[in-house]
C-alpha cells in the first residue's frame, strides 16, 4: 500500500491570489458585466428612463452601413499599421545587426519613439503636417502637392497610419533585434562560408528562423492598431474628415462619451472584446504552437 | 496591513479634502465648467468676487475640459449622485439637458423657490428664448453667448478696392473676385458651418431648419433643412471654391489662422473670436452682419446664438439652491455682465448690461463690437429664429460637418450631400426620441 502524504490545508495560496483576484472582479470582471447590461438597454443619458430591449442595439449596429465602414477601415488601417511598422522594424534590426561600431548608440536612438507618449506622438505629426502652418506641408506645397488632410480623407488616413506605425517601429525593432541575435553565428557563418551574401542569408537562414517573433509581433500589432491607437485619432483627426479615419474603439467614445448613446456604445465595446478573446486565443492555442521552423 | 489601511486612509481623507476645499463654513456651490485659459482665470474672477460680497456661500468653480468633456463628466457624476450644483453646457446639449426632467432644475424655478427677484423682461429676448419652454419658462441662465458675425479685413479691401463690407451673398461674390484678383489666397472662408452656414442662414432668411417649431414643440420633429435655398447657396459656394472664391479650412476655429495670417479676406464665425483677432491679427480688422440671400428674403431676420448656459441640478439640499439662485442674480447682474462681455466678445445676456456698455463708451472705442448685439436683436424671434431642440444634436452637427465636407471635396453635390444629411439626422432624432419617451 502506498502511504499518502498529506499536507494540512492552508489559506496561504489563497491568499496569495487575492489581490490578483480582486483586481481582475473589480477592474476587469464588474466594468465588463456592465457593459454587458448596458449593451441590451436602451436608456437616456441620465438614466431616468430605461427601456431592455434584448439585442437590437446588436442588430441595428449590423444594419448599420456607418458601423460596418469603420470594420472595413479598422482592418485596413490594421493591416497597413502592422505591415508599415513591421517592415521598417525588420529592415532597421537586420542593420542594427550587422552594426559592429556604436551599436548601442544607434539602437537606443532606435527605441527611443516607444517611449513617446501617443498624444505626443500625434501632436508632433500634426505639427509637422498641419495645412497652414506645417513644416512638411510647406515642403510638399513646394513640390507641388496641396496637402490638406482636414479635407481629404484618405490623406488624413495616412496621416494617422504613419504616426500610429511611427510609434511601434521602435517595439518591433526590439523583438525583432533580439530574435536576430539568438541565431546562432556558426549557422550564417557557414552560409557565408559556402558564399551566400547577405540579402541571401537573410531570406534563406534569418527570415525563417525569425518567423515565430514575426507572428507574436503580427498579433501584437494587429491588437495595437486596433486598440491602442485611440490617442493618436484622437490628437490628429477626431476620427474626421467625413469619419475617414474613425476606427471601431474611436467609434465606441464617440458615440459613446460625445453622443451619449449609451446603448450602442457599449454593444460595440461588447463585440470588441469578443474580438480581443478571440485574437488572445489564437495567440495562445495557434501560433504558440503552430509554427515551426 | 495596518500600515496600507493607514496609507488609504491618508488617501481618503486627502481626496475628501482635495474635493471639498476643506477650510470654511460656508454652504460650497459646486460649479462646473469648461472655460479653459484666459476666460477660465475670467470664471474664477467671478467667482471669487461673489464670495466676497456675502459669507454665507462659497461657489467653487471646476474647470472639467472642454464642453463635451465637462457635460459628459457633469452626465457621469449625475448617474453616480455626485453632482455639481451648477453645470455649464453648450446650446447643443439644451434638448438633451432638457428632456432629463428628474435631473435639471429649471433655473426660474430655482429663483420663485428660493424668493429671489427675477424678471425675465430685462433679458435679450433672443439670447433667452433658446433656452425657454415652449411655455416660456427660462431653464438655465445664459452665460457665454455669441453669434456669428462676418469678420474682414480692412487693410485687404483698401488693397483690392471694396469700398464698403459687403451686404449681400452677391457682395460677397464681387468682393471675393477682387480680393483674389488682388493677389489674396482666398475671397472667405467660415468655421462652425453646421451653425454658421445651416442654422444661422435658416434663421437669418426666416426659414425652419425643423418641424415642431425647430423641435421647441415635440420630440417628433423632423429635419426641413434640406430646402432649396439651402442647397442653391451650398452649390454655389462650392462652385466658387474652384476660383478660390471660398477656401475650407477645417471644422469650429481651425481656419481663423487663415484670416488671421492675411490668406483669406473675410471670415464668417463667432464673434467671441474678437479677443483672438485682436491679438494675432497684424491688420485693421471689423466685423458687419452677416450678409442676406437676396434669392430667399428682402430682408434678415435675427441671427441664433451659440456658447453655453448654467443649468442647476437637482438632488442637493434645499438650502443649497439659495445660493445657487443668489449667485445667478449676481452674474446677471449689469457690471458683470458688461465687463465679461467687454473683456470677451460674448454678448451680454441683459439690457441694462449693454446700456451700460454704451454709457461706458465701449463701442465708441472698439466699434463693430455691438454687430452680435444687432444680430440678434434685428427682429422678434420668430419660431424659425427662437433657436434650436434637436435631441442628439451634438452628432447631428457631425453629420452635416461630415457631409458638408464632403461638397468642399467635391465628392458629393450639394443636394445629395443634404438631403443625405436630412436622412441621417432624422435616425438619430427618432433615436433620441425613443430613449427619452
Amino acid at each position: 500500500m502506498l502511504k499518502r502524504v498529506h499536507f494540512a490545508p492552508s489559506v496561504l495560496p489563497y491568499l496569495l491570489v487575492l489581490p490578483q483576484i480582486l483586481i481582475t472582479l473589480v477592474f476587469f470582471i464588474w466594468p465588463a458585466s456592465q457593459a454587458l447590461y448596458q449593451s441590451l438597454l436602451i436608456q437616456d443619458a441620465f438614466g431616468l428612463s430605461t427601456e431592455f430591449v434584448w439585442f437590437e442595439n446588436f442588430q441595428n449596429l449590423f444594419a448599420d452601413d456607418l458601423y460596418l465602414g469603420a470594420f472595413e477601415r479598422t482592418l485596413l488601417f490594421s493591416a497597413l499599421v502592422a505591415s508599415i511598422s513591421m517592415g521598417f522594424a525588420l529592415i532597421l534590426s537586420a542593420m542594427a545587426d550587422r552594426v559592429i561600431k556604436g551599436s548601442g548608440a544607434y539602437r537606443t536612438l532606435l527605441i527611443w519613439p516607444y517611449a513617446v507618449a501617443p498624444v505626443a506622438a500625434g501632436a508632433l505629426w500634426v505639427f509637422m503636417l498641419d495645412p497652414t502652418l506645417g513644416i512638411l506641408t510647406y515642403a510638399l506645397t513646394v513640390m507641388g502637392y496641396d496637402w490638406n488632410h482636414k479635407l481629404n480623407g484618405n490623406e488624413a488616413m495616412a496621416l494617422v497610419v504613419i504616426a500610429a506605425a511611427w510609434k511601434q517601429v521602435a517595439y518591433n525593432f526590439l523583438f525583432f533585434l533580439a530574435a536576430m541575435q539568438s541565431i546562432p553565428k556558426s549557422l550564417i557563418e557557414a552560409a557565408a562560408i559556402d558564399g551566400a551574401g547577405p540579402v541571401r542569408r537573410f531570406l534563406t537562414i534569418i527570415f525563417p528562423l525569425i518567423s515565430p517573433t514575426t507572428f507574436f509581433l503580427m498579433v501584437v500589432n494587429v491588437v495595437y492598431a486596433f486598440f491602442e491607437t485611440f490617442a493618436i485619432i484622437h490628437a490628429i483627426t477626431q476620427g474626421g474628415p467625413a469619419k475617414a479615419t474613425e476606427t471601431l474603439v474611436y467609434k465606441v467614445f464617440n458615440d459613446g462619451f460625445v453622443g451619449l448613446d449609451l446603448g450602442s456604445s457599449a454593444a460595440q465595446s461588447v463585440i470588441l472584446m469578443a474580438m480581443v478573446i478571440g485574437l488572445t486565443v489564437i495567440q495562445f492555442r495557434y501560433i504558440e504552437k503552430k509554427v515551426e521552423y | 496591513m495596518s500600515i496600507s489601511r493607514k496609507l488609504l486612509a491618508t488617501a481618503a481623507v486627502a481626496a475628501f479634502a482635495g474635493l471639498t476645499g476643506f477650510a470654511s463654513a460656508a454652504t460650497e456651490i459646486q460649479w462646473w465648467h469648461a472655460m479653459g485659459g484666459t476666460n477660465g482665470e475670467r470664471v474664477d474672477k467671478i467667482a471669487t468676487d461673489f464670495n466676497a460680497t456675502q459669507s454665507e456661500y462659497k461657489v467653487v468653480p471646476v474647470y472639467k475640459g472642454n464642453y463635451t468633456d465637462t457635460m459628459t463628466a457633469a452626465i457621469a457624476a449625475f448617474r453616480a449622485k455626485q453632482q455639481p450644483h451648477i453645470v455649464q453646457v453648450f446650446e447643443v446639449g439644451t434638448a438633451t439637458m432638457m428632456a432629463a426632467k428628474g435631473a435639471v432644475y429649471p433655473v426660474e424655478q430655482v429663483m420663485k423657490d428660493a424668493g429671489e427677484p427675477f424678471d425675465k423682461s430685462k433679458y435679450l429676448p433672443a439670447v433667452i428664448s433658446y433656452y425657454q419652454t415652449s411655455q416660456g419658462e427660462l431653464l438655465s441662465m445664459p452665460f457665454n453667448s455669441s453669434t456669428p458675425v462676418l469678420w474682414y479685413n480692412k487693410d485687404a479691401f483698401k488693397k483690392a478696392g471694396i469700398a464698403n463690407p459687403p451686404k449681400t451673398w452677391d457682395d460677397m461674390k464681387s468682393a471675393s473676385e477682387k480680393l483674389v484678383a488682388a493677389g489674396y489666397k482666398c475671397g472667405f472662408s467660415f468655421g462652425w458651418q453646421s451653425w454658421v452656414m445651416i442654422e444661422n442662414y435658416s434663421a437669418w432668411h426666416n426659414l425652419p431648419m425643423g418641424t415642431k417649431e425647430n423641435g421647441f414643440a415635440g420630440l417628433d420633429t423632423k429635419f426641413t433643412f434640406n430646402n432649396d435655398h439651402v442647397k442653391a447657396r451650398l452649390a454655389k459656394i462650392a462652385d466658387w471654391s474652384k476660383d478660390k472664391l471660398f477656401t475650407y479650412g477645417g471644422r469650429r476655429g481651425d481656419s481663423l489662422s487663415m484670416f488671421t495670417n492675411g490668406e483669406c479676406g473675410m471670415w464668417m464665425n463667432s464673434s467671441a473670436y474678437y479677443g483672438s483677432i485682436k491679438k494675432q491679427a497684424k491688420f485693421d480688422f471689423g466685423q458687419t452682419m452677416l450678409p442676406l440671400d437676396t434669392d430667399v428674403a428682402s430682408k434678415p431676420q435675427n441671427s441664433i446664438i451659440g456658447g453655453a448656459t448654467l443649468w442647476v441640478l437637482k438632488g442637493h439640499p434645499k438650502g443649497d439652491y439659495k445660493g445657487v439662485a443668489k449667485f445667478m442674480t449676481y452674474l446677471s447682474s449689469p457690471e458683470v455682465q458688461a465687463w465679461w462681455h467687454q473683456q470677451t466678445g460674448y454678448v451680454p445676456i441683459t439690457t441694462a448690461a449693454y446700456e451700460l456698455s454704451k454709457k461706458q463708451g465701449f463701442y465708441d472705442s472698439n466699434p463693430g463690437t455691438d454687430t452680435a448685439i444687432h444680430e440678434l436683436s434685428l427682429n422678434t424671434p420668430t419660431p424659425n429664429s427662437r433657436g434650436l431642440r434637436f435631441g442628439n444634436f451634438v452628432q447631428i452637427r457631425d453629420v452635416l460637418n461630415e457631409e458638408m465636407e464632403a461638397i468642399w471635396s467635391g465628392k458629393k453635390s450639394a443636394a445629395d450631400a443634404i438631403d443625405e444629411a436630412a436622412v441621417r439626422g432624422d435616425t438619430l432624432l427618432r433615436k433620441f426620441e425613443r430613449a427619452n419617451n
